[in-house]
């Protein structure tokens, strides 16, 4: 039985740069697997393989429409996928803010002793 | 201050023991290597305005010791200690760390982490990437997971505890 999917997962799931790029694509509308073939430029069992991937954590979603069936982005399942690192990103931008300072601090002071 | 044109640190998950923290610098990797390693020069910047950093102690050597201090702005102390597995003067560090106030029945084995601190230059800019290096899944999305928290007051020490576990 498959697991439910966490967010983790999920970011995982979206980290992959292949996966990414078939995202980029739906985020501009549906497609059918072979236009993502296309416009992906992977071979089809891979991109299957990758949007498997994709509807298991939800970022994508599929509907039949006649013989084709039409894969779209769910962009609700991605945003919680930001907000999980977010803070984190968030933390580590405030240290490095700081941390810039810091280093004009030391380049002026390198230039002051190079005019001594 | 100087502004770079992207100024945020950013986050990515290589696997799922791994959180990878990167960023560039206007300064050139000595500078920025010196401000890391520097325990004056690191009480200025690691609070990232969360609180006042209260200790700072580098033996700088492998197998020397480190461990930060530091109080967030609601009075909570939080530390973090380790030991330096490589020391390579303005390229690289590789060093242990634990959180100190781990929940109890966590172990402080299962709970460290090897950071992994990369310093490289390339036109008098440095791209510093941190690789925090977990021993399991769980151990590494609940150093994510607790900088959900987020604004709350109440909330401050998870989030203080999530981010700072990164050191």
């Amino acid at each position: 039985m498959a697991r439910a999917a966490t967010t983790s997962d999920a970011f995982n799931a979206v980290a992959e740069p292949r996966r990414r790029a078939i995202l980029d694509v739906l985020a501009g509308g549906e497609r059918p697997v072979n236009e993502l073939v296309q416009l992906v430029g992977v071979a089809q069992p891979q991109v299957s393989k990758h949007l498997r991937v994709l509807r298991e954590v939800g970022a994508v979603e599929v509907r039949e429409a006649g013989r084709q069936r039409l894969y779209r982005l769910n962009g609700e399942a991605l945003k919680p996928i930001h907000d999980w690192v977010s803070n984190y990103e968030r933390l580590w931008s405030d240290r490095f803010d700081e941390l810039e300072v810091v280093l004009e601090d030391l380049k002026a002071k390198e230039l002051g002793d190079d005019a001594d | 201050m100087t502004l770079t044109s992207d100024s945020k640190a950013k986050v990515s998950l290589p696997t799922d023991e791994q959180i990878l923290i990167t960023r560039d610098f206007d300064a050139p990797r000595r500078l920025v290597y010196k401000a890391f390693t520097t325990p004056e020069l690191v009480e200025r910047w690691w609070h990232a305005k969360r609180g006042e950093v209260t200790l700072v102690e580098i033996d700088l050597r492998v197998g020397g010791s480190w461990r930060y201090v530091m109080v967030t702005h609601d009075g909570t102390e939080v530390g973090f200690h380790g030991t330096y597995r490589e020391v390579v003067p303005d390229e690289r560090l590789v060093s242990t760390e634990v959180y100190e106030g781990l929940p109890e029945g966590v172990s402080e084995d299962d709970a460290m982490t090897v950071n992994t601190t990369t310093f490289a230059e390339n036109d008098g800019r440095t791209t510093l990437t941190i690789l925090v290096q977990a021993k399991s899944k769980v151990s590494r999305d609940a150093i994510i997971e607790s900088g959900m928290e987020d604004g709350l007051q109440d909330a401050l020490e998870l989030l203080e505890q999530a981010a700072l576990s990164l050191r």
